[in-house]
């Protein structure tokens, strides 16, 4: 539609121009700037990876169905998305995720176990950012994307971007949603980002739906094309494409280790689950289109591929799911034997330096504890 | 030792901070060229350069989100919050942010950062420049929060809450920045931080404040000494961790406590002072804590200001009061 004032309109949301490199149907496409020839190992990590992360994300739904976890937010459907985005980290590089990012937090070496603590209530992030160069889930939506543009700004400060040396030069990605992108933090953070050239990438996983909130309801335009208003360049990927995924990442954090600075990424996915299992998309989303997303399923293309080509048979998918088996009897086990923590403690973790106000309310808690101790 | 206002004691201070550690940055909307519209960070890019005292975009929601980022990065930001009621925005970063990442964290993330706010009325602002937010603060497990009431005291707290692990919010009496000069030992040994002090001994009542308030109530002491009453004062310096220890000896011998800030009074500092001390001092109290404050509405328009705010009087009428139980 054209304005005879103002001209045309922006295209619209659903506008379909995707970086792409593996079709729904798994055949390899060739895309003129973000191509990579992949190895088979490459190719088969990448579907090793995906089966295990879905079967981390089945086995979280169950176990919260089984009154183990107090909530799961589910990642179905966005395998590809978050394995391409996180392999294609550096190790120096630095993450900031939102509370759905278990994919990448499987790149990263975070121990699955770790995540069912957390939303089993044991504790509220307990690996070291430090260790995995993974920041512990952020909960408020958009909130980590200024803690990355910053930690961006500290990564400049230490000159160490744009030196021309791979070990050194170094990226920071964050992960928001189409929800996050309505919000001030976000916007605030592109601003930040595109003022100091700061080395983010910003990936953002459109999934489709905010919790009920269909995706037209946060932005008249694909998501990709608001950081030309910011002034730093923006693509959209297909997020259910591992391959693509990886190449525009791995373009992207390049370019801002180089110190050519922020890139955002929007990968294009749906979210097959619901937004957390206290949710019930039947009543808001029509089952035609989860079907018709069924029909783009990640893994089901890279498997297709793979046998294909050659790359894979009956053995290897046998082998691979054999592994998931593993992990899913590991994190039944390992998920019911995680203590609670120690109520004593809570005050020690208040502040680097204890207040003497807390230690005083830590001993009252004490003696009163012990109080009953007595008694029994 | 050298006579300055407090304005120069904190920019010494922040000169002192950065000079000493090169990781401590100073961060906020305009404090770089112009050195801030107090002028507290005058001079001090020219001196540190842009990658360290940092000019940054109008958001304060993306000066502390950022400075979240800078701190995990191993840096130590010294954020300018240009006016009290310009914080809100960048509520949502200090509450669920700044405060919790420690405790979340177990430990492991550490957030060393200050927040510099002027708070305070009495300069005669239009609206949302003239506020006194503490409370909400203080009423945030994470947070550590601190008032200074004169130049010896700013020069010397700045650079003590930029050397502590843990976020702090500093506030800055605007109304004090360039009204009277003292004199500031800048070689002295500190007070500790978290340390609320007696400014003036006596013994017939007792009289608390924080920032602004404490020049009010020190000119109280001084009027009311020559009615023949004795005033001690106290100010109270950190507000988060509250330290009433002063304050509990004092009114043990007093047994009357007035308490004084320019916040409102209902669930203000003044609030939590006089239920501790109740509770401290039940037996020795001869009056009920008397609170003076900001009342409970939005700060007024500046013509009405004074009317407004806890001034001589005000303060006097309740020490009068304390004596009528």
């Amino acid at each position: 539609m054209t304005d005879p004032v103002f001209g045309p309109a922006p295209a619209q949301a659903g506008d379909p121009e995707l970086v792409q490199l593996l079709t729904p149907e798994g055949e390899r496409v060739h895309h003129p700037v973000f191509d990579l020839d992949f190895s088979a190992d490459q190719l088969r990590d990448f579907y090793r990876d995906m089966v295990l992360v879905r079967r981390l994300d089945v086995e979280a739904t169950a176990l919260q169905r089984h009154g183990e976890l107090g909530l799961w937010a589910q990642l179905l459907g966005q395998e590809a998305a978050q394995i391409g985005a996180g392999r294609a980290l550096a190790p120096q590089d630095f993450v900031f995720p939102t509370y759905r990012e278990h994919g990448v937090a499987w790149c990263r070496g975070v121990d699955p176990v770790r995540l069912l603590a957390m939303f089993r209530g044991v504790d509220q992030g307990s690996w070291d950012p430090a260790e995995h160069n993974f920041n512990l889930y952020t909960i408020v939506i958009g909130a980590q994307t200024l803690h990355a543009t910053g930690y961006a700004m500290g990564v400049q400060r230490d000159g160490a971007v744009g030196t021309g040396d791979p070990t050194r030069d170094t990226a920071v990605v964050a992960h928001f949603g189409d929800g996050a992108s309505s919000q001030g933090d976000v916007n605030e953070a592109f601003i930040f980002a595109a003022s100091y050239n700061a080395p983010v990438v910003f990936f953002c996983q459109n999934n489709q739906w905010a919790i009920s909130e269909p995706f037209e309801r946060q932005s008249r335009i694909p998501l990709y094309r608001r950081s030309q208003g910011f002034g730093f360049p923006g693509v959209r990927v297909d997020g259910n494409d591992v391959l693509a995924s990886y190449a525009v990442t791995k373009a992207a954090l390049q370019h801002a280790r180089e110190g050519q600075g922020p890139i955002l990424i929007e990968a294009y996915t749906y979210r097959m689950g619901a937004h957390t299992t206290t949710d019930d998309p039947t009543r808001y989303r029509l089952s035609d289109d989860v079907e018709h997303w069924k029909l783009k399923d990640p893994i089901a293309r890279l498997e297709a591929y793979l046998r294909r080509n050659g790359l894979a048979d009956d053995g290897f998918v046998a082998e691979v799911a054999g592994e998931a088996d593993r992990l899913g009897e590991r994190m039944r086990r390992e998920c019911h034997a995680l203590p609670d923590p120690d109520p004593h403690r809570l005050w020690d973790l208040v502040h680097a330096e204890k207040t003497s106000e807390l230690a005083a309310q830590q001993a009252e808690f004490d003696a009163h504890v012990a109080q009953f101790e007595e008694v029994h | 030792m050298v006579t300055m206002t407090m304005a120069k004691a904190l920019n010494a201070g922040l000169r002192k901070a950065m000079e000493h550690d090169d990781k401590v940055l100073v961060m906020g909307e305009d404090v770089g060229t112009l050195g801030g519209v107090f002028r507290i960070t005058d001079g001090l890019q020219k001196d540190f350069g842009e990658d360290r005292v940092i000019d940054t975009p109008l958001a304060e929601s993306g000066i502390v989100g950022t400075a979240v980022g800078l701190a995990m990065r191993g840096y130590r930001p010294v954020v300018e919050i240009q006016f009290d009621g310009f914080v809100y925005p960048a509520y949502d970063q200090i509450v669920c942010q700044v405060a919790k990442l420690h405790f979340r964290s177990q430990g492991r993330i550490r957030v060393p950062m200050v927040i510099r706010i002027p708070f305070g009325g009495g300069i005669g602002a239009v609206e949302h420049h003239s506020e006194s937010p503490e409370a909400q603060f203080v009423h945030t497990p994470g947070l550590k929060v601190v008032a200074c009431s004169n130049p010896a005291d700013a020069h010397a707290m700045i650079q003590q809450a930029i050397a502590a692990d843990d976020p702090v919010v500093f506030l800055e009496p605007k109304r004090l920045y360039h009204s009277t000069k003292a004199d500031v030992d800048e070689d002295a040994a500190p007070a500790p931080l978290w340390q609320s002090r007696v400014v003036r001994p006596g013994n017939d009542v007792t009289l608390v404040g924080y920032g602004p308030t404490v020049s009010t109530c020190l000119d109280a002491a001084t009027v009311a000494q020559e009615e023949g009453r004795s005033v001690e004062v106290i100010d109270l310096r950190t507000l988060s961790p509250l330290d009433l220890v002063p304050v509990v000896e004092s009114v043990r011998r007093t047994g009357r406590l007035v308490v004084v800030h320019e916040a409102h009074v209902t669930l203000g500092i003044g609030a939590e002072v006089a239920a501790r001390v109740t509770e401290e001092c039940f037996h020795s109290l001869e009056a009920p804590v008397l609170r003076v404050g900001g009342y409970d509405t939005p700060y007024p328009p500046a013509r009405i200001e004074e009317a407004w705010l806890p001034d001589l009087d005000r303060v006097l009428d309740a020490v009068d009061r304390t004596f009528g139980f």
